[in-house]
């Protein structure tokens, strides 16, 4: 296998007595872009929360970069190089756009030059650089939540649901910008529900039910899948896409 | 003295006294943010920082007797925390907050233990007992002017750090949603940690400045959260200018109470004010309805 940034095995993590992720193992190599595709409720939050130490794992292993991670306090994830943007985007509301950035800077002695960089990716941040992060519509506070994840200097970015509740323009744009972030040689692991667009910059792809892998491969050979394009596709997957 | 100067001479000590509510409002709110939790021995840090200083003021001179004081319950904030708080995060709010009731009781008796129950007192910062200072007519002591000085560049400091300073940016962004403070690579139970130990020394900090005008006791801390308690949710629970303006409005309510019931009234002003408040506008002056932690009791 290529350089294996993250290698999951046999995970499982619940609440209270209720398995919610069942035994699931999974690798993302340097510089890919892997999709983890599922319903509602099929476990795939739960499984990137586990990854970042939001949520103890019941057992199983968890290696990033080499290291075993598993059982770590989630602000670990930041020196192994690794982050979160969790669902929902989850911004300091009562912070600046500026202060939000600068806490994702936290660990990161240049903060103050990687700002720069992250505000000329994201013209509107700058934009708004002074104002409440409250204050910024979704698809900006989503901008925000990738902009200050960026300024961790992360090598591994798992992106929970980026697309939810996003006007339809705004998630082509956070798409273009998951894209342009690959360039930088950034590696991605995307959950989304949005399973079009994400077969669509997704290098490879899992699919989970119910608290298990139950399909994976390449991007392309999932989107032309028939039980994937009847499951998860919709019938008229492609001009939605196209 | 005409009625003016009186009502003048009963703002001037009602903002005294308030000024010191506003310090343990403040301390309530800083371990509230970063925390959850409602410090219910924040006034036992006021007493241990008036009782050290004394005691220490024996031995060095009253300036070193004082920042010791403040490093000495600063560093008993943090041992508290990490002692009772840290591995209980997963128990409820509710049982924490017992807690601090528990530990605010063992305070009192190690402190009579320490200290018996003997009144004491610091000197007088600047000048002697009888000194005074004419201010609109009014006269007060100088050690009057320490008090809101003290607190006037307590809050102005604090306000500098948790608006410029990168630790304090991260406290606020553990109170603001702890989760994507933790995912920024913040440590957030250092910072709870950090949080108490910062409180308790504000706290002790004020128990100093008003030590030779109060006096201090091992029991003046119940009080004394109790106040500082109803200041902060006057003000609006974790917003620090409604802890100021809390506490002063409650220090002045108070001065003014004593003036017309008998003394024996006073502590009931606070309580009355508390209850008010938790019926009428649970959210305090100054605080948002949403952010309002007063619901989950």
């Amino acid at each position: 296998m290529p350089n294996m940034l993250l290698k999951v095995r046999n995970l499982r993590c619940g609440y209270g007595s209720l398995e919610v992720v069942r035994g699931v193992s999974l690798h993302v190599c340097a510089g890919e872009i892997v999709g983890l595709l599922g319903a509602n409720g099929a476990g795939k939050s739960s499984l990137l929360k586990s990854l970042a130490g939001l949520v103890v794992p019941w057992g199983g292993e968890i290696h990033v970069n080499g290291r075993p991670t598993r059982g770590l306090p989630a602000w670990h994830g930041v020196s192994n190089s690794m982050v979160l943007v969790p669902e929902g985007r989850q911004v300091f509301a009562e912070m600046t756009v500026r202060e939000n950035l600068l806490i994702g800077g936290y660990h990161n002695k240049d903060r103050r030059m990687d700002l720069e960089i992250v505000v000329d990716r994201f013209p509107r941040l700058r934009e708004r650089i002074n104002q409440l992060a409250g204050t910024l519509s979704g698809g900006e506070q989503q901008m925000l939540a990738l902009g200050r994840a960026l300024m961790t200097r992360p090598k591994l970015l798992m992106l929970d649901e980026p697309s939810m509740g996003l006007a339809p323009l705004m998630v082509k744009e956070v798409f273009s910008e998951i894209l342009k972030m690959k360039e930088l040689g950034v590696t991605m692991l995307l959950v989304e529900q949005n399973a079009v667009a994400t077969l669509g910059i997704a290098d490879r792809a899992y699919v989970m039910e119910t608290g298990e892998i139950i399909m994976e491969g390449e991007a392309r050979d999932l989107m032309s899948n028939p039980e994937v394009r009847r499951a998860y596709l919709g019938k008229g997957y492609k001009e939605v896409w196209e | 003295m005409g009625s003016g100067d009186l009502i003048l001479q009963y703002l001037l000590s009602g903002i005294t006294k308030g000024s010191i509510y506003a310090i343990v409002a403040i301390g309530f709110n800083l371990i509230f943010s970063a925390t959850g939790v409602l410090n219910f021995a924040q006034g036992e840090f006021v007493m241990l920082g008036g009782m050290i200083a004394v005691t220490l003021s024996f031995y060095v001179p009253l300036p070193v007797a004082i920042t010791g004081a403040v490093i000495l319950v600063a560093l008993i904030g943090c041992l508290l925390e990490v002692l009772f708080f840290r591995r209980l995060r997963r128990h409820s709010i509710m049982h924490m907050v017992i807690i601090t009731i528990g530990l605010s009781i063992v305070i009192q008796e190690i402190a009579l233990h320490l200290w018996d129950e003997k009144v004491r007192s610091l000197p007088y910062f600047t000048g002697k007992e009888i000194s005074s200072v004419a201010v609109f007519g009014a006269t007060i002591s100088p050690q009057v002017l320490w008090v809101l000085g003290t607190v006037a560049v307590v809050f102005v400091l604090l306000h500098a750090f948790l608006r410029y300073s990168l630790q304090g940016r991260a406290m606020r962004a553990c109170s603001s949603n702890p989760e994507a403070a933790m995912l920024s690579g913040i440590n957030i139970a250092n910072l709870r940690t950090l949080s108490f130990g910062l409180s308790a020394g504000i706290g002790a900090l004020a128990g100093c400045v008003i030590s030779p005008i109060t006096m201090t006791q091992y029991e003046m801390g119940g009080p004394l959260a109790i106040k500082g308690f109803a200041a902060a949710i006057l003000g609006g629970l974790g917003n620090p200018m409604g802890a100021v303006a809390g506490g002063l409005l409650v220090g002045v309510l108070e001065a003014f109470s004593v003036s017309k019931l008998p003394a024996a009234y006073n502590d009931v002003t606070a309580f009355a004010v508390l209850l008010l408040v938790l019926f009428v506008r649970p959210q305090g002056l100054f605080g948002s309805p949403t952010g309002d932690g007063v619901r989950e009791f």
